[in-house]
């Protein structure tokens, strides 16, 4: 019964989408006026719809009801609770109905609370919000029907992959989804502005909290994923250039541009062209991703083509969508002037410089990741990875790096290096000596070396801004940016020095045996059974002691669960302020010893450190973004009033 | 003379080793003595894939066969190769998917054109945006 109810919910969400579309299209040319009004209690309705189809999925997997497919399919009686949850978006239906969730909140959202564009474009945003939502209604309702029935109801079901089982499963793909749709709203602003020609100030300060909020949460999502596959995957590698990855990744750069110019448009009224064309492109990155990690392309373009049917499906909303926004784009780019004109070395230069090197990776990173699709279409496989992808996008990363010291000191329009030579002193100087001491005393890669030396004169720089200033005073939008730059250069730091400065220890050891590992000792005390609520597992004890200190205990888990039948490693780990060790539990050799995997990774925790402050900084900026929104709309509300009482 | 004992002693305890239930290859958990060549090979590793996996090299994979390739290039970096001359033979071997490192072909080429077309792309953009600045600034 439930099943079907999210089914009919869903339908209606479906009807509703394409009221919205029809009723916003006509309903911002002149005759079809009064449909206008429509439009903005539909977006309301069907985001609450989709949310209702959603919740009633959520139901059926809390409940465990094997009469649904997708339930049996991905989930088992005897898993925990929290994973019966989560599991919910675990799969590829659940998490598609996860994705027309989102966007239909988002979009209710927006019509219930956006008053300050003209209403033409409001209406033509919603339109092109529901146009969008409407293909992935289909998708999911003619291709990916998550509330199908089976038939006999089997007796138990199939499990949820066991990797999957760990807390980052409730909080990842959530977090990254609210993130990748989120920029479904500013594809939509883009597309009302540029169909009524509204690209302006106003048009920006609108887009920007959204594009703000999904940036929140790519980052975060982003971070945490990279963070679960660290601890999960038990091999201490924290970024693999792997398509998936690099599906989360490209949103996240297009997005990191388009906050700024859309920073530029909303303050200097420039870059109009370059702004509305990002807001295209950062929700267009969202589509391929999800096209690459759903439509089965990654495991073999060869399993695409037997299978096709959901592939194509989304290759097709894809062409619509991202083929229609850019052909509108280039119908209308004309007649968007590129606004007001700056000086190369001004906050504006420093901004655009840093937008086309972003926009640059971004090229780097797509066409890495589809190239291997494109050589294996052509009957040739090949790989590309991490060799291809360090340096090529560090080629454009590292002029980013330095110009994003330097910017935030710039004025706005036009200014002059000699102005700011002496602030910038103690940073170059910083790098100078972190380089020389490096060359001198270690001997690491280029690029490790170049993130070290960079990071430090970096972090120094970005603080530099907050010079002077009177902190209770200074903006929350100059701490966000302050705090986000400074998670940059931590960040950078990390991966900087977990890549030069990673020790590696793999060992077979008895029990009693110690271990050195870098600063570490590390004592093998004994193993024990222990018993999860789906698993079973070899648990290590073991003493660690940093430099002869006092020693920690940790415990590594080699885990065997039943259903699906998989081992997992849970690794160990023991963090201090200046790394992380690392410790998996491998298997038993044949003499009675244990295999043991170690690492002592020096900073590496900064990586993940900096991804939240990155993270913290958006946060800032969002808040003093909206509360100065709130003010302005209060102080309105004020006049308005005291007019109306003088009129009387 | 030292190295090919070792050489020798692994030839003749790798068909022993296979008899019972086939423990991993003698590398595959076991890094080698020297931390210079055990780095080398742990660089060449990280850049190779593993082909029973999903993306993962076969430095980061619990699957036997990157066992086995690790244990090889390990071997062979013991004895003195070259890591690329090991690349080589590995993609001879199992073609050019196996190493994440994309050589310059009449295939790949464009993978390397790319970086060099983004420059000249960023190089007109930005000139185009400042190009006329100097003027605009006269004008205003």
């Amino acid at each position: 019964m439930i099943a079907e109810f999210g089914l009919a919910a869903l339908w209606l969400a479906a009807a509703l989408a394409a009221l919205q579309f029809l009723a916003g299209s006509l309903g911002f040319t002149v005759r079809g006026g009064a449909l206008g009004s429509v439009v903005r209690p539909a977006a309301m309705v069907q985001g609450v719809l989709a949310l209702t189809a959603f919740a009633a999925l959520i139901v059926l997997f809390c409940r465990t009801d094997l009469s649904v497919k997708l339930v049996a399919m991905n989930s088992h009686s005897a898993k925990p609770f929290i994973y019966k949850l989560a599991g919910t978006w675990g799969n590829h239906e659940g998490s598609m109905l996860l994705w027309v969730t989102v966007m239909g909140l988002a979009g209710a959202f927006v019509a219930a609370v956006e008053r300050r564009l003209p209403e033409p474009t409001m209406l033509a945003t919603l339109a092109g919000q529901a146009f969008v939502s409407l293909g992935f209604y289909a998708f999911l309702l003619f291709s990916s029907n998550p509330f199908e029935r089976l038939d006999p109801v089997p007796a138990e079901g199939q499990g949820l992959n066991p990797l999957l089982q760990d807390i980052g499963l409730a909080f990842h793909p959530p977090t990254l989804y609210l993130g990748y749709v989120g920029l479904s709203i500013a594809f939509s602003f883009a597309i009302g502005a540029l169909i009524t020609r509204e690209v302006g100030p106003a048009f920006a300060r609108a887009m920007r909290p959204w594009v703000l909020g999904a940036w929140i949460f790519l980052t975060i999502g982003i971070t945490a994923g990279s963070y679960w596959a660290y601890y999960e995957l038990g091999w201490g590698g924290w970024w693999f250039w792997d398509p998936v990855e690099n599906a989360s990744l490209m949103p996240w750069l297009a997005a990191t541009a388009l906050l700024h110019s859309a920073s530029v448009l909303a303050a200097r009224n420039a870059l109009r062209v370059w702004t509305v064309m990002l807001g295209v492109v950062a929700f267009s990155m969202s589509m391929v991703g999800t096209f690459l990690v759903r439509s089965g392309i990654l495991t073999s373009v060869h399993a695409f083509a037997v299978d096709p049917e959901r592939g194509t499906f989304i290759l097709a909303l894809l062409a619509i969508n991202i083929g229609g926004a850019l052909t509108l784009f280039a119908l209308r780019a004309a007649s968007v002037t590129e606004g007001e004109r700056f000086a190369v070395v001004s906050r504006e230069g420093a901004l655009v410089f840093n937008n086309v090197m972003l926009s640059a990776i971004l090229g780097i990173v797509l066409f890495g990741t589809l190239y291997p699709l494109l050589a294996e279409a052509l009957g040739a496989k090949v790989s590309v990875g991490p060799p291809y992808f360090n340096p090529m996008s560090a080629l454009f990363a590292v002029p980013m790096l330095l110009v994003m010291a330097v910017g935030p000191l710039l004025r706005w329009r036009r200014d002059s290096f000699a102005r700011i030579r002496a602030s910038l002193a103690i940073p170059a100087a910083l790098t100078m000596l972190a380089a020389i001491g490096l060359a001198i005393r270690v001997q690491i890669g280029v690029l490790p070396f170049l993130g070290l030396a960079l990071a430090i004169g970096l972090a120094v720089a970005s603080l530099l801004p907050l010079k002077g200033c009177d902190f209770r005073r200074t903006p929350l939008p100059v701490w966000g940016m302050v705090i986000a730059h400074l998670g940059i250069a931590v960040a950078l730091f990390g991966m900087a020095s977990e890549s030069a400065f990673t020790v590696e220890k793999l060992v077979a050891a008895r029990v009693g045996e110690t271990t050195p590992v870098g600063p570490w000792n590390v004592k093998l005390v004994g193993i024990e059974p222990v018993a999860g609520p789906n698993w079973t597992a070899l648990e290590g004890e073991m003493h660690a002691s940093y430099r002869g200190g006092a020693p920690a205990t940790i415990h590594p888990q080699a885990r065997f669960f039943w259903a699906p039948p998989q081992q997992t490693s849970e690794s160990a780990l023991l963090t201090r302020w200046n790394g992380q060790l690392y410790v998996v539990l491998g298997e038993e050799t044949g003499d009675g010893r244990w295999q043991l995997r170690l690492w002592w990774k020096p900073f590496a925790p900064l990586i993940w450190l900096g991804g939240l402050l990155i993270g913290l900084g958006g946060v800032l900026a969002l808040l003093g973004r909206v509360a100065s929104d709130l003010r302005r709309i209060v102080a309105r509300g004020k006049i308005a009033y005291r007019r109306q009482r003088q009129g009387r | 003379m030292k190295r090919l004992l070792l050489l020798v002693m692994l030839m003749l305890a790798a068909p022993i080793a296979a008899q019972d239930t086939m423990p991993p290859a003698p590398y595959a958990y076991r890094q080698l003595d020297d931390p210079a060549k055990e780095a080398r090979a742990q660089a060449l590793m990280e850049t190779l894939r593993c082909l029973r996996c999903q993306s993962q090299s076969i430095a980061d994979s619990d699957a036997p066969m990157a066992g086995d390739m690790r244990s090889q290039v390990r071997e062979r970096i013991a004895a003195g190769e070259d890591p690329e001359a090991i690349r080589a033979w590995l993609v001879e071997r199992y073609g050019d998917y196996v190493s994440y490192a994309p050589r310059v072909t009449a295939l790949t080429w464009p993978l390397f054109a790319l970086p060099v077309v983004l420059l000249l792309l960023a190089a007109v953009l930005l000139r185009r945006r400042f190009g006329g600045a100097e003027a605009g600034e006269n004008g205003a």
